[in-house]
C-alpha cells in the first residue's frame, strides 16, 4: 500500500509531517482501541459505549478545568475516576444480570448505553462547540520544514505507552490481573478456583472507562472542538485498530491503533485518487483487506480448544 | 467407619424444564474414593455441577457439617471444594505455573509457590513445560495439570468429572495410579464420575450407580464388579 502512495505523493517533508500525524491521532486511537480490548479479552463483546463513556469523562474533566478552573491534568485524573465508577455501576446494573455467554443482547444493551450517555452529555453541557485543554505544553519538540513533532504529539504517543505498559503489569502481576486472565480464558474453570466472575468483570468494565476517558482526553484537544459527536469517528477508528491488532491482544490494540492512524494520514492523503471525506471508509477498507488475510488480526491469539 | 464428608439428600437438578436428576441419596465418606459410574446423560456431571453450586437444585447438600446448597460457587469452592469439571478445565492462555497460581486463588497463605513446585515434582511432565501455555499441552498433559490445578486450592474434596475422556489407555492407567497415590499419601477424599467402570472401581472405597437421574446401586467395589447382572446391565463389559 505504500509503494503506490510514494509513487503519486513524494515530498519527504509532506510524508514525514503525515507519518507525525499519523503517530499523533494513531496514539489516541490506539488507547481508545486499549478500553475496547479489555472488555472483549474478558466478556467478548464489543462495548459500543466505550467512546460515549470517554465522551461524559471528557465533559466532566472540561467542567471541572474550564468550568472550575482546575488544573486540567488534575480534572482528567477526576474524571477518569469519575468514569471509572459510573462504569462499574453500569457492569452492576445493566450487564451482569445478562446471560455473559449470550453476547448479542450485550452488545445491543451498550448501544443503548451509546445514545443514552450521548443524549445526557448533550442535554447537560448543551451542543454548543468547546475546547479542551492539553495537558502538554504548546510547541513543538523538533521541525522540519511542515513537518513538525509537537509536544502533545509526543505526550500522546508516550501516555499510550505507558497505558500498555501499565496494563501489561497490571494483568502480569496482581491477583486481580490472574483473575481477569483467568476469566477470560475460561469463564467456568474462573469459578471453579473460586473467583467472583462479576466483580471482576466489573473491575475491567471500570479500568476500560477510565482508560477511554484519557485516551479521549488526550485525543480531543488536538481535534480543537469538543461537541458531542466528537467521539463518533474516533470509536470507528478505535475499532478498527482493535480489529487489526487482534480484538484480545493490548499490544495489537496501541500497534493497530497506531496504524489506522498511520493509514489515514499517510496512506488516504497521498493517495490523490482518494477524497478526504472518504477517508473513513478508505481507512476502514484497508483494514477489511488485512482482515481478509489474517482474521484473527495482528497479534489476536486464535481460540485454542481442546475437547 | 469413617465420619461422611458430604452427604447428598434428595437431590434435585433440572437445567429449565429438564429435570436431570431426580432425587438422589449418597454419601462421601472422608478419605475414600467414591465413584459414580454410569452411561451418557445418565446425571453424573450434573450431579458433580449440584455439588459446586453450578445448576438449580432443591433438596439437601451438606458438606463438613454445613448446609451448601444455594450457595455461590465461588464460596463453595472456599468451603474445601475443587472440581475437575469434564474437558480438563483448565487456562488455554495462561502458562502452566499461571494456571496453578490461579487454582491457589483462593489461599491467603504464603505457601502457594511450594506448592507450586511440589505439583510440579508430583507431575515432572509438567515441570518441563511450567512456562508453556497451557492450550499447547497435549490432552494427558492438560488433565495432569486440571488435577494440580484443582490440589493447589488445598481441597477438602476433589470431584473428578470423567477424567479418563478421550486419553490413551495407557495415559488413564497412569493418571489413575496417580490419583490414588494423592488419595494414600494426602488422603485426600475424591469423587470421581466415570464411564470407565474397570479402572474406576479399581481404585475406589465405594461406589454408585447412576440410572437415568437416580442411585441405582450402591455398594463396594469388588460386590459391583462381582456380579454379573450388575456388570451387563450397568459396567457395559
Amino acid at each position: 500500500m505504500f509503494l503506490f502512495a510514494v509513487s503519486i505523493d513524494t515530498d519527504p517533508e509532506l510524508l514525514l509531517a503525515r507519518i507525525l500525524d499519523g503517530f499523533r491521532f494513531g496514539s489516541g486511537y490506539g488507547a481508545l482501541a486499549l478500553a475496547l480490548v479489555m472488555i472483549y479479552k474478558a466478556t467478548g463483546v464489543l462495548n459500543f459505549a466505550q467512546g460515549e463513556l470517554a465522551l461524559l469523562g471528557i465533559y466532566i474533566a472540561w467542567a471541572l478545568g474550564v468550568g472550575w478552573g482546575w488544573p486540567i491534568f488534575l480534572a482528567i485524573l477526576v474524571s477518569m475516576i469519575a468514569t471509572a465508577g459510573l462504569a462499574a455501576g453500569i457492569e452492576r446494573t445493566v450487564i451482569r444480570p445478562f446471560d455473559p455467554s449470550n453476547h448479542l443482547p450485550l452488545v445491543i444493551v451498550t448501544l443503548g448505553l451509546f445514545l443514552a450517555i450521548n443524549s445526557f452529555v448533550a442535554v447537560t453541557w448543551n451542543t454548543d462547540l468547546k475546547a479542551l485543554p492539553s495537558m502538554f505544553p504548546p510547541g513543538d519538540v523538533f521541525s522540519v520544514g511542515v513537518a513538525h513533532l509537537s509536544w502533545s504529539g509526543l505526550g500522546i504517543f508516550l501516555s499510550a505507552l505507558a497505558m500498555l505498559g501499565a496494563v501489561n503489569l497490571l494483568l502480569a502481576k496482581t491477583k486481580v490481573g490472574l483473575a481477569f486472565r483467568a476469566v477470560s480464558s475460561n469463564l467456568e474453570s474462573a469459578e471453579l478456583v473460586g473467583i467472583r466472575v462479576g466483580p471482576t468483570l466489573q473491575f475491567g468494565w471500570a479500568l476500560a472507562a477510565a482508560i477511554g476517558t484519557l485516551a479521549g482526553a488526550l485525543l480531543v484537544p488536538e481535534l480543537n472542538v469538543l461537541d458531542p459527536n466528537v467521539m463518533l469517528s474516533t470509536l470507528v477508528f478505535a475499532f478498527a485498530g482493535a480489529a487489526l491488532g487482534g480484538l484480545d491482544s493490548p499490544k495489537g490494540a496501541i500497534i493497530g491503533g497506531i496504524l489506522v492512524g498511520l493509514i489515514r494520514s499517510v496512506v488516504v492523503q497521498s493517495v490523490s485518487f482518494i477524497p478526504s471525506e472518504l477517508s473513513v471508509g478508505a481507512a476502514v477498507f484497508v483494514i477489511l483487506l488485512v482482515l481478509l488475510v489474517r482474521p484473527s488480526g495482528l497479534y489476536g491469539s486464535s481460540k485454542v480448544v481442546r475437547v | 467407619m469413617t465420619e461422611a464428608l458430604l452427604h447428598v439428600a434428595n437431590l434435585e437438578a433440572s437445567y429449565g424444564e429438564v429435570k436431570v436428576l431426580h432425587g438422589i441419596d449418597f454419601t462421601v465418606r472422608k478419605g475414600d474414593i467414591s465413584v459414580v459410574l454410569g452411561a451418557n446423560g445418565a446425571g453424573k456431571t450434573t450431579t458433580l455441577r449440584a455439588i459446586c453450586g453450578q445448576v438449580q437444585t432443591t433438596g439437601s447438600i451438606t458438606f463438613a457439617g454445613a448446609e451448601i446448597s444455594g450457595e455461590s460457587t465461588a464460596d463453595i469452592v472456599r468451603r474445601g471444594i475443587a472440581h475437575v469439571p469434564q474437558g480438563r478445565g483448565t487456562f488455554p492462555e495462561l502458562s502452566v505455573t499461571d494456571n496453578l497460581e490461579a487454582g491457589a486463588f483462593v489461599r491467603r497463605d504464603d505457601e502457594v509457590a511450594a506448592d507450586i513446585d511440589k505439583w510440579l515434582d508430583v507431575f515432572p511432565v509438567l515441570a518441563s513445560r511450567r512456562d508453556q501455555l497451557a492450550g499447547s499441552l497435549s490432552g494427558g498433559e492438560q488433565q495432569m495439570l486440571a488435577v494440580a490445578r484443582a490440589m493447589m486450592s488445598r481441597p477438602d474434596l476433589l470431584l473428578l468429572d470423567e477424567p479418563s475422556l478421550g486419553l490413551a489407555p495407557i495415559i488413564i492407567e497412569d493418571l489413575f495410579e496417580r490419583l490414588s497415590a494423592i488419595n494414600r499419601t494426602d488422603g485426600m477424599t475424591m469423587l470421581i464420575v466415570e464411564q470407565n467402570a474397570n479402572l474406576a472401581l479399581a481404585v475406589a472405597s465405594h461406589a454408585y450407580v447412576l440410572e437415568a437421574g437416580t442411585i441405582a446401586i450402591s455398594g463396594e467395589p469388588e460386590d459391583l464388579s462381582g456380579d454379573e447382572a450388575i456388570r451387563r446391565a450397568y459396567l457395559g463389559y
